[in-house]
């Protein structure tokens, strides 16, 4: 996955807590990170401690960095100072590995998006060495 | 032997909407003041207390600074706390409490100065106000800039994508609603509102309008639960609790399973059955209308009408006054109040609507109401179903 480096990020930021760090440490890599687990071989997002299907200890597993539209929204209107600028489109992307990703979706006119449109994942910086995963049209 | 089956013996509110004189704990106090003179039963019978953290800790509004203050020496208590339908899960763990003897009388308080304290910056504000690092599963979201409206933004969208539903049918929703709010003397917003006008609102957040929306206001609102033997020496009928049921699918909307099923496919049947009726034997239904997708998939969940069939089962004009379901009949939260968590307020309209008090907006003969609870991002869920008469 595509890394841009962009330490001008004003937003808020994840925290990076327990294993959702290793998340973002991967993403500045460019690396994308879902959960598998090795006992019945669920796959999960996003990372957690515990397989949300049986209980074991899930792996790491790279995802391909691919998906589709499954839902959108055109931001137009947000009272908080970081996200002034209006529009911006925020979709839930199916994976083909299975699991659904929540994310940006840019370089896209707003107006054009559509549920089932194929993207790719790259990642942006947030700091040194962690980013945030954003989805473009592939 | 007497009977301990749970009943609603008392309803109040606090003021509304606008009311920039009371904080918090005082809208809590003021609707227990109302539920306990409503009924008229001694303050000192309350032993048991549930509430919810409205304003948050900061706002001294928790279960257990709540039931200090208001003076209630319980022997049971419940603080549970899943969001706008809390209430709706309070009165079944109360129900379940009174039915087992843990206590004889419950009082359930909410009160909530949000649109004084906040502003009206809260309902596209969502949650974060600033660019703290954000914690938990939200760090999955929250950075993007999602704000509530967008979350249940999402959902509108695979509804209309996977069933062709049109804003026009969501916006028959929001107009319906404002009919009753014109017979609400102290709803928000009274004046009629046409399809068009929704439309023809900004949009905040593709496909849902500000009309959308629910409105943003101050209010509390308080119940008093009990058993039907204490019950026949009170000043009110007495509402029986006939079914109360919850589940939840998730937290967060980006894990919710399918965008167009919410966990009232799930606890609606399960209420119905406890209460032996179904969707047809309801006679007026309250529910949680954040937004009017919100209203749209509980419908369908519920199984007032089919999967899918949300949009055309509202067009027909069911939830309207006069309707076969006339829903949200105190204007709801899309015209009326809506202070943060609105589920106590379906419950205190499902029980005037089972008195016959609602006024203008009384539906004839009411016998059986529902109410329907959504908290978080349509993500706990819980039925309630109330009836006039003695179960069988």
């Amino acid at each position: 996955m595509r890394v841009v480096r962009d330490l001008e990020w004003q937003g808020p930021v994840p925290a990076g807590e327990g294993e959702y760090g290793e998340f973002f440490a991967a993403a500045a890599e460019g690396r994308l990170l879902i959960q598998q687990c090795p006992e019945c071989g669920h796959r999960q997002h996003y990372p957690r401690s515990i397989c949300t299907a049986c209980g074991a200890e899930p792996e790491w597993m790279e995802a391909a960095g691919t998906g589709t539209v499954y839902t959108y929204t055109v931001v137009r209107q947000y009272g908080v100072p970081s996200f002034a600028e209006l529009p911006y489109v925020l979709a839930m992307i199916d994976l083909p590995e299975g699991v659904r990703m929540f994310g940006g979706l840019t370089g896209i006119d707003p107006e054009v998006v559509e549920i089932g449109m194929p993207v790719a994942a790259y990642a942006r910086t947030y700091d040194d060495t962690h980013a945030m995963v954003f989805w473009e049209p592939s | 032997m007497p009977s301990r089956h749970p009943v609603i013996c008392g309803i109040g509110l606090s003021d509304y909407p606008v009311v920039p004189h009371l904080n918090s704990v005082q809208h809590h106090a003021l609707a227990a003041r109302r539920a306990i003179a409503d009924c008229g039963i001694a303050k000192s019978a309350i032993d048991g207390y549930v509430s919810t953290s409205g304003g948050g800790p900061a706002a001294g509004d928790d279960a257990v600074s709540m039931a200090e203050y208001l003076g209630v020496n319980h022997r049971y208590i419940d603080g549970t706390m899943v969001g706008g339908s809390s209430f709706e899960f309070h009165v079944q763990h109360a129900a379940a409490a009174i039915r087992e003897g843990l206590c004889d009388t419950v009082l359930i308080t909410y009160g909530s100065d949000q649109l004084t304290r906040m502003g009206r910056v809260l309902g596209t504000g969502g949650f974060q106000r600033d660019a703290q690092p954000v914690t938990g599963a939200m760090q999955m979201a929250t950075p993007y800039g999602l704000p509530l409206v967008g979350a249940y933004a999402l959902a509108a969208r695979r509804h209309m994508h996977e069933f062709g539903t049109t804003s026009e049918q969501l916006a028959e929703i929001a107009v319906g609603v404002r009919e009753f709010a014109g017979l609400n003397p102290d709803a928000r917003y009274r004046d009629p509102i046409t399809v068009d006008d929704v439309l023809n609102s900004r949009m905040i957040a593709d496909p849902l309008h500000k009309l959308d929306c629910c409105v943003i206001t101050d209010g509390g609102g308080a119940l008093v639960m009990t058993t039907e033997e204490i019950a026949r020496d009170l000043r009110q009928p007495p509402i029986y609790v006939l079914g109360a049921a919850g589940t939840q699918t998730h937290w967060n909307i980006h894990q919710m399973p399918d965008f167009t099923e919410m966990g009232a496919a799930v606890c609606g049947p399960a209420a119905f059955a406890q209460a032996g009726v179904t969707p047809a034997d309801i006679d007026t239904a309250q529910l949680y209308d954040s937004f009017t997708i919100t209203v749209m998939l509980m419908l369908e969940g519920l199984g007032f009408c089919g999967k899918g069939e949300g949009g055309a089962y509202v067009e027909e004009g069911h939830l309207r006054r006069g309707g076969s379901m006339p829903t949200n009949t105190d204007g709801g939260g899309l015209s009326s109040n809506h202070p943060g968590m609105r589920g106590i307020f379906l419950l205190i309209e499902a029980v005037r609507q089972l008195r016959g008090d609602a006024g203008e907006a009384q539906v004839p003969d009411a016998e059986l109401a529902l109410a329907c609870g959504s908290g978080g991002w349509l993500s706990a869920i819980a039925t309630v179903i109330l009836g006039k008469d003695r179960p069988s």
